[in-house]
Order: C-alpha cells, then structure tokens, then sequence
C-alpha cells in the first residue's frame, strides 16, 4: 500500500481527524484598523445577488468584498517591504509544497490568555524544544494563546494607545527563521504583538519573517486542539495574482 | 352705446332630465339635449349651422371634437369653458354670430356627467391656480371655497343664515312644482338652520347636489323663429365681465355693477320691470350678490330685500322658477342654462310648472369659474315675451 | 391639542400613509424651495415691484414676465375664515375639522391659508411657509408671535416634525457629533436609539452614551437589516450622520471607502428601515415622520481638496432627492454642514461645525419641518451663494 492510500484509509476510519483552524467570515469579526490616516483592510461583506426571488428564481449566490488581510487569513512575503522583491513572492507565486506542511504548536495559553502583552521570547522557545525537542526545518511555528476563545472587544483588545495582544518580540522571530520555519501562525489579528508598534524593529514578525520569504497565518482558532508536534497544515490561499495574501480555509489533519 | 341685440330670439328651450348619476358621458347628455332641439324645432342636423356648447367631463374632447362625434358641420363654433355663466355668454356669442350672419340657427347647450367620485376629479384639477393655491388646503371643494365668501359677506353686510335659508326654503318650494327636480322633499326653515355644518358657515341645504344633465336653446333670427313655427322671446340686452374688482380682499360683489346700467339701458327697462330673476344660485351668497350687482337693491342690502320679498313662484318676486341647482341639481355647466330654459319656457307660455301670468321680462344671471378665490365670470340677459 | 403618545390598537391598521394633493405647477414648486428653507419668498416683480400670488408666469399688474421670488413681508390680516367639516380628499377626510382662511397679505396679494386654530377674521398673523406631507409648500397663517398652544395645532403638526414624544435613531453613535444628537433630542422629549458600528473597536465617550445603544454598520447590509429587524417598526425619525469626510489619498479605494460610508450607507437604510416608516407616516400626531441625513456642503459644491468625499455626498444627495417622491409622506431633510470641528479638520481654520451647533441645527429643523438646512457659517454661506447661480458657484 502505498502512503497516500495509507492516508486515505487512515481518514476514511478516523485514525486521521481534521480540525478546523478558521473562524467563520463574517461582516462582525474584528479586522486590523490601522490608524485613521491610513487606508484600511475592508472587512468581509456580503450582498444578496438573488435568493430564489426576481433576481433569480431558482438560485441563491452573493457577492463579497474582502480585504486579503480580513478574517482568518494568510501573508505572503511580499505583504511588508522587506519582502517586496524577493522570488515567489505573492499568492500566486508560492510554491504549493508550502501551503501543506507539519506544525509544532508553542502552548502559551496558560500565561497569555489574560495577559495582552505576553512576549513569546526565545526563552520560552527554548523551554519548548527543551520539553518537544528540536523544532525541524520546514514546520509552522503556532503560537497558541488561546485569545481565539475571546470574543468581540476583548478579541481586539484596543486600548487608547493602541492593541494589547500577544506576540513576539524579535529575537524570537530572528530564533524561528534560524529554525529554517515555514511561517509563523497565531490567533490574533496580527503575527507581530498588539504593541509592535514600539519595538525594535518595528513589527518584527512583519518584518523579520517576510525579509526571510517566511509566511505568517492570523486569526486562526482550535489551535487548543492540536499536538505540540506532529499535526499536518493545510493553508492554500486564494491563487490571487500578485495578491499580498488572502482569507483562507486553515485545516490540521491529526492522529486521532 | 354698442350695438343692441334686435331681431334675435331664443326658442325650443330642452331641458334633459337629470339623474344623481349616469352611466353615460358627458357626450351622450349633449347628445340627447341637441337631439330635443331637433325635435322640439322641427329640423334636422344640417339645419344647425352653428353651436355654441360647454361641459367639465368630456376628457379630452370639445365642442370640436362633438361635432363629429354628432355627425354636425356647423359653419360656425364655439366653445365656452364658463362654468355657471356659460348659458349667458353663450347666448351673446350666439346672437352676434346670427346678427352677423355668420350662421342662421345656433344651438347653445350644456351638459355634463356625473359618476360617483367624478366631481372630486373636476375640482381636483380645476385650474391652476386651485390645483397651486386652493386644492391643497383641506380640498373642502367650492364648499370651503364659498364659505370663505360667505363668511366674509355675513360679516360685512349683517345677513344671517335664516336670510339664506328663506332663498332656500323659496327654490325648495319651487322646485316641488318642477318635474326634474332632484330634490322635492318639503324643507323648512328650521330643517336647512339645523342642517350639518360641511364648511362653516355653509351647511346642508347651502351646497348643490352634483349631478348629470343638459340644457339647450336655439338662437336665431325672429323672421327665422317666424318660418319654423317656433314659440321665442326677444333677447333685449346681455352683458358679461371677467375677474372684476381684483383688487377686493374677498369676493363681496361680482362683476355685473360694472355693466348693469348698460343692459338695463339696452332692454329699456329697470329692476323693476323684471318678473322673474333667475340667479346663477351655487351658493346663496352669491344670490345676494347678484341682487345686489343687478340693481335689485343697494351693495350689502340684500338681507332687507330678501326678508321684504316672497320669492316663491306664486310671490311677488318670482326667482328661480325651476327651483335652480340648489333644488334641481347641478350638473355641471349645464347649471349655467338651468336659468335660462326655464324663463324661456315661462316666456313662451309651456312651464313645466305653474305659469307665472302676465310675465314680460326675465332677467337671466350667469356667475362661474372659482378659480382661485372667487368666481371669475359674471353676466346677464334681460329676455322679453313676444 | 395632541394626546400623549400611547401605544397603537394591534387590532386596527394604522392610518393610511396618505399626502394632501401634490399636484403643482413648475412655479408653484418656488413655495416649495422656500419652505425647505424656512423662508417666505413669493414671486416679486422686477419691473414694477408687484409680488405676485399664487405663483404665475407674468405679473397681474404690468404683464411683464420678470418674477423673481424674493423674501416677503411675513404680516398679513385674515378676512375670512371657515372649517372645512367634509373634505373630498382622503388625506384631509380624517383629519377634519380643517382650518382654512383668507388672508390680505402686507405686501399685497390675498391667498388661501391653513388658519392656525387661534385666528379668526380681523386678525393680525404672521405667515409662514411649510411643507405639507406631499413635500409641497403651503401658507400657514400663525399668531403674530409664538404662543405656548401653537405647536398643539394639528394641522401645524402635519408640517413639523417634533422629536418630543418620538423615537429617534441615530445611526452613528461614536462621534461626539452622534452622542450630541442624541443628546439633544433625548432633552427634547425624544427617546434615541443610538447606532454604533463595530463594536469592538473603542471610541471616545463609549462609557457615557446617551440613549439605547444598537448594533448598527451601515457599511454593512446584514448588520443594516438585523437592527432594522429589531427597531425600524419603532423608530419614527432617523438621523444619519454616518459618514466619512477626509482627504483624499490618490488611491481609488478611498473613493470606495467615501461610497461605501456615505452613499451605500444612505441606501442601505433606505432599503431595511424606510419602508417602515413610511407604512407608519399618517399614523397620528405621532407619526413616523423624517429622515434626516447629515451630508457635507460639498455634495452641493465640491471641494476640490476632499474628491471622493465630495463625490460621495453628491451621490448621497443626489439619491435622497431621487428618493424622496417615493417616500412621501416622510420629511427628507437634509443637514449639509461646513468642516466639522474633527480630527480631520485640523488644519482648516475657523469657522468649523461643533457638535452642539449640529444638534441644535437638526433639532431646529425637525421642529420646523424644515427639508434644507445649512449648519455653519460656511454652509450657509455657499448654499446662498449656489442659490443665486449654481453654475457659477460650482466654476469658482
């Protein structure tokens, strides 16, 4: 038997489990608002072409407009500056290997889930490989905190001198891409912490990861549900030409 | 002084029974009132060569469009859109054609339908000025329209609603010796004080009844009347007079003092030679206007002439021997004619009712058109008995 | 005198949604724009001074045809008066007893008025121009000065749009501009519905609104019609100050931003609440009555430093005008305002809109039934300079 057809027998009786990493797109989900001077990511909307009415009797379909950083969603290289001219860069570009790949999952949970500026530090990588062992090439790095489980406010955590949300400071981006990782893949609306703003560099995981052609995953959800090592990442965006990134269906396949 | 009206006579007045509605066009009644004259005159379509008609509910039509709807080729057309003066005017636009000979038998007719909710529509779009200024506030119709009139003349002059409702309870009375009238049921003085106000102080028994009808007359030369065999009377004098005294806050005269002492003048007679005044009578206010313009009293003394007179047929002041629009109904610009078929048949001697006896002369009064604010056109003709 | 407001009789329709007659010559529509503005205009004759009513396309005293309206003398003296009982119209049937008089005007013509209750025949009034339920305008004769019972008159209230006793939404409550809305109309005897978008996202005075906050995007149809679901059979007035005016960057997606914010937000509202006001719009004193949009004095005359806002409150205006025969018996009432005094506006120098100016403004207008306002100096100042000649004020 071959793998494949080991695979697909393993799915077929559940020695195989799919868990969705994606929250549903919806008009309400919190997008990244940017300050007001700058141009802005459109939250997901959705028009009624027909629904079985005088604009089409028989069938039901929408039109949506979406940014490419709205709802759970990927980030190409290209997506920051520091990746703007590297190769396959975009969307459409990326090699499709990359979009199925393992994932070690870096559990903060216990400390981030109340705690808006938790830094996941080299320390705590460390403390992780020291417990899961070496991180191989080649893998996901999701940081989970477990902030998928907040709703509304308390999800964006927008205070007057800006978000407070969990994330990494640049060490630990330098310590993931000497790692040889994929991408980088949190819960919150951005790879870089709410504060980001006032490290140095400036977004570290924006601008470390994608000056290293590494990609970052956002908004993901269910990463609760996931090994520490040892689950399979299925993350295509949409083929956009050119695009910065796209939502997209994020699934795990899990030993049962 | 202009040029009088000898030689002319009006003959084979027709009256067409009204009904509070009819399933017929305004086309259909001055149809059948031009079909009476033919009968009542001995002749035939082509003997008409000249008409001069008038109706609010022929569409898009007028008296252009009827003469093909009838079959007629009149050498000679008009078409006169005013309302309550329409008989009036109708009869001088007439007489001159005849003088002329312009055309030798002139039919003048009206007449109008009516259907449930038709009447809103006329006065929805009556003319521009109402659609602009008049329509939009409370669309009480000439009811509210009339009541403004009324009210500012009972202030001014003193007149009292009894004052009105003697007019009234006299055309009631009249109107029940009238075979057509729409209204006969005895009124009383106390049942019109009682009535329910519709726009104070116009109440019940002030407003006409919208109905469906006709009226005609032929005008045409004596000698002409002479040759058919026709019964006539003499048209003696005609005046008319549009948007007079424009400058009066409300309407407390209308325009017939402007020319009254010409059309005594031209009949060679004076308020008191006329037995029987037929008043254009949509609503009794202007009545006392007319008594008023008309010489039959000074300005503002109407409430003294009416208290001092029986207005009844068998009166010493016989006025509106058919019982007019506010007894026989209105329908529509053949309330202009309701007047003056009536005083051609009591100068010819064939009444419908009783005969007034030894009547001379009927003066005739046309008043119509609330534009805006007050009626535009105000006429009258003084006819004589052969 | 109008009732308290009380809760309506489920087990009988409401009053029919009906307007007085329409109908008006192009001239007569001159009553129309004057009323919108709360001004007494009629046609004043160039040549000989006459002013000329009703409205006409020459002058009744010298034929020439040099009419020009122009603010008139507002005094006047009845000199007749009745109370319409039996209407022919459906709009007045049910709501007679009407007052209607005759009044010699000071500067000449004599008219047909609605009588405030107060008037008879002899008397002094003061005239005013309103607009009716048909959006056209008519005389109203008043008492010389205000008197406490005149806002009581029913058929004046047929004409205004009082907040007292109605609900209001206002459709953005995150603005200091929306929360002095609210405020505003909260002290005028209103109860508000206060719309807030995205909720999650904080804002300044989130912890003190005025009113009962409501889930509202109007970016977002969906968001748009689960609040309508929830309140638009409530909600009696609506006044919409959402709506971007920014700078524009060179890149197309802030024109969609501006559409998006002010032009498809008008919509969308129009979609899922209008409807149920209008069906509401002659349901007694208390009737649903207005929509009022705050919209920038550059949808009338476009600012060439804010392109796609200007645009984007042009198409707004442009749709409510289009809008507004089909949503009859409502006011659609129009606040354009000069620069807010917001962060947006930093670098302009006085004067500026503050949101007390705007909510007195609204305010105002509701209570007059007024349909076109200008908030500010500079509003008012441009509408009066696109009212003398539009082409001109748009080239310069």
């Amino acid at each position: 038997m071959s793998s494949l057809a080991a695979f697909a027998a393993d799915l077929a009786t559940g020695k195989i489990k799919v868990v969705d990493l994606t929250h549903t797109l919806s008009p309400d989900f919190p997008t990244i608002v940017l300050p007001p001077e700058f141009g802005q990511c459109a939250p997901f909307r959705s028009e009624v072409i027909s629904r079985y009415d005088e604009n089409g009797p028989g069938w039901f379909w929408s039109n949506i407009t979406v940014g490419e950083h709205t709802g759970t969603h990927f980030d190409a290289p290209i997506h920051w500056v520091t990746g703007k001219d590297l190769p396959n860069n975009t969307t459409d570009t990326i090699p499709p290997a990359d979009f199925v790949a393992p994932a070690c999952v870096i559990d903060c949970s216990a400390d981030a889930a109340n705690n808006g500026d938790f830094i996941l530090t080299v320390a705590v990588l460390e403390a992780w490989e020291a417990k899961n062992g070496r991180i191989p090439k080649g893998n996901w790095i999701f940081f989970r905190t477990d902030w998928s489980k907040r709703k509304g406010a308390a999800y964006a955590n927008v205070l007057a001198d800006g978000a407070h949300t969990p994330g990494p400071d640049a060490a630990a981006v330098q310590w993931m891409i000497d790692r040889g990782c994929i991408g980088f893949g949190v819960e919150t609306i951005g790879t870089d912490a709410g504060q980001a703003h006032t490290f140095t560099p400036m977004y570290p995981a924006h601008t470390l990861m994608h000056g290293a052609g590494r990609y970052g995953l956002q908004c993901m959800c269910n990463l609760d549900q996931l090994p520490a090592t040892g689950a399979i990442i299925v993350a295509a965006p949409l083929k956009i030409e050119g695009g910065s990134g796209s939502p997209l269906r994020v699934l795990a396949l899990i030993p049962a | 002084m202009r040029q009088g009206y000898e030689g002319i006579v009006v003959a084979a007045p027709v009256t067409v029974p009204y009904e509070r509605y009819s399933i017929h066009g305004a086309h259909g009644w001055i149809g059948r009132a031009l079909h009476g004259l033919l009968r009542a005159a001995g002749l035939k379509p082509a003997d008409l060569d000249g008409a001069c008609l008038s109706s609010f509910t022929l569409g898009a039509d007028t008296a252009v469009g009827l003469t093909q709807h009838f079959g007629l080729s009149p050498r000679w057309l008009d078409h006169i859109p005013m309302g309550g003066a329409a008989g009036v005017v109708a009869l001088r636009r007439a007489a001159r054609a005849v003088q002329a000979g312009d055309a030798r038998i002139v039919a003048c007719a009206a007449g109008d339908t009516n259907a449930p909710d038709s009447f809103r529509h006329t006065v929805a779009g009556f003319s521009r000025f109402a659609i602009d200024a008049s329509v939009p506030y409370g669309s009480g119709g000439p009811n509210a329209a009339f009541a403004l009139l009324t009210d500012a003349y009972m202030r001014h002059t003193g007149i009292t609603r009894a004052d009105f409702g003697r007019i009234c309870v006299a055309q009631r009375a009249n109107a029940r010796q009238f075979p057509h009238a729409l209204l006969r049921q005895p009124l009383s003085l106390d049942q019109y004080l009682s009535a329910r106000m519709v726009s104070d102080p116009i109440a019940l028994f002030d407003c006409v009844m919208p109905c469906a009808g006709a009226e005609a007359v032929l005008v045409m030369h004596e000698a002409t009347a002479r040759d058919l065999g026709l019964a006539y009377a003499h048209l003696r004098g005609a005046i008319e007079r549009h948007n007079a005294y424009p400058e009066d806050p409300v309407q407390l005269r209308g325009g017939w003092a402007m020319d009254c002492a010409e059309l005594y003048a031209q009949a060679a007679t004076t308020p008191a030679g006329i037995g029987l005044l037929q008043t254009y009578d949509d609503y009794p206010v202007i009545i006392a206007l007319q008594l008023e313009g008309l010489g039959f009293c000074a300005p503002g003394e109407a409430k003294d002439f009416i208290r001092a007179h029986d207005l009844r047929l068998e009166g010493d002041f016989p006025h509106n021997s058919s019982g007019g629009q506010l007894s026989a109904g209105q329908a529509g610009a053949a309330g202009g004619y309701i007047g003056l078929t009536d005083a051609v048949r009591q100068l010819i001697r064939t009444p419908l009712g009783p005969q007034i006896p030894g009547l001379q002369r009927a003066l005739v009064s046309g008043f119509g058109m609330i534009n805006y604010d007050r009626g535009l056109c105000s006429g009258a003709v003084i006819l004589e008995a052969a | 005198m109008i009732p308290p407001r009380r809760p309506r009789n489920p087990t009988l329709l409401p009053q029919a949604a009906l307007a007085p007659p329409a109908l008006r010559s192009r001239q007569a529509t001159g009553l129309a724009v004057a009323a919108a503005q709360g001004r007494f205009m009629l046609q004043v004759c160039d040549d000989c001074g006459r002013t000329c009513y009703p409205p006409r396309e020459a002058c009744n005293v010298c034929l020439c045809a040099n009419l020009r309206w122009r603010d008139v003398p507002t005094g006047g003296v009845v000199s007749a008066q009745t109370t319409v009982r039996i209407s022919m119209d459906p709009y007045f049937r049910p709501r007679t007893p009407w007052r209607v008089g005759t009044v010699r005007l000071d500067c000449g013509p004599d008219a047909v008025v609605h009588l405030h209750a107060s008037l008879a025949p002899g008397d002094r009034t003061r005239l005013t121009l309103k607009l009716d339920k048909a959006g056209q305008g008519v005389i109203f004769a008043l008492p010389p000065s205000d008197t406490p019972d005149m806002p009581t008159d029913q058929a004046l209230r047929e004409t205004t749009c009082d907040p007292r006793g109605r609900r209001v939404l206002v459709t953005d409550g995150r603005t200091p501009f929306g929360q002095d809305l609210a405020r505003t109309l909260i002290a005028a005897g209103a109860e508000v519905f206060l719309g807030l978008a995205a909720p999650w996202h904080p804002f300044p005075g989130q912890d003190s609104l005025p009113g009962t906050p409501v889930t509202l995007d109007l970016t977002d149809s969906r968001s748009t019609e689960i609040c309508a679901a929830a309140i638009a059979g409530r909600v009696d007035i609506i006044v919409n100050n959402a709506g971007d005016f920014r700078p524009g960057h060179p890149g197309l997606d802030d024109a969609r931003l501006a559409m998006e914010t002010t032009y498809l937000a008008a919509a969308r509202l129009a979609k899922y609440f209008l409807p149920a006001l209008q069906a509401r719009g002659g349901d007694g004193p208390y009737a649903a009555c207005a929509w009022v949009n705050v919209l920038s004095i550059a949808g009338l005359v476009p600012d060439p430093a804010y392109p796609s806002a200007s645009a984007a409150h042009a198409a707004a205006l442009a749709q409510i005008q289009a809008l507004r025969p089909s949503l009859r018996p409502l006011k659609l009432i129009t606040a354009f305002v000069g620069p807010l005094d917001d962060q947006w506006h930093q670098a302009l120098p006085p004067p500026k809109v503050s949101p007390a100016q705007l909510a007195s403004a609204v305010l105002t207008a509701l209570r007059n039934g007024q349909e076109d306002i200008a908030v500010g100096d500079l509003a008012r100042h441009t509408l009066a300079l696109w009212h003398d000649n539009a082409a001109i004020t748009l080239r310069r």
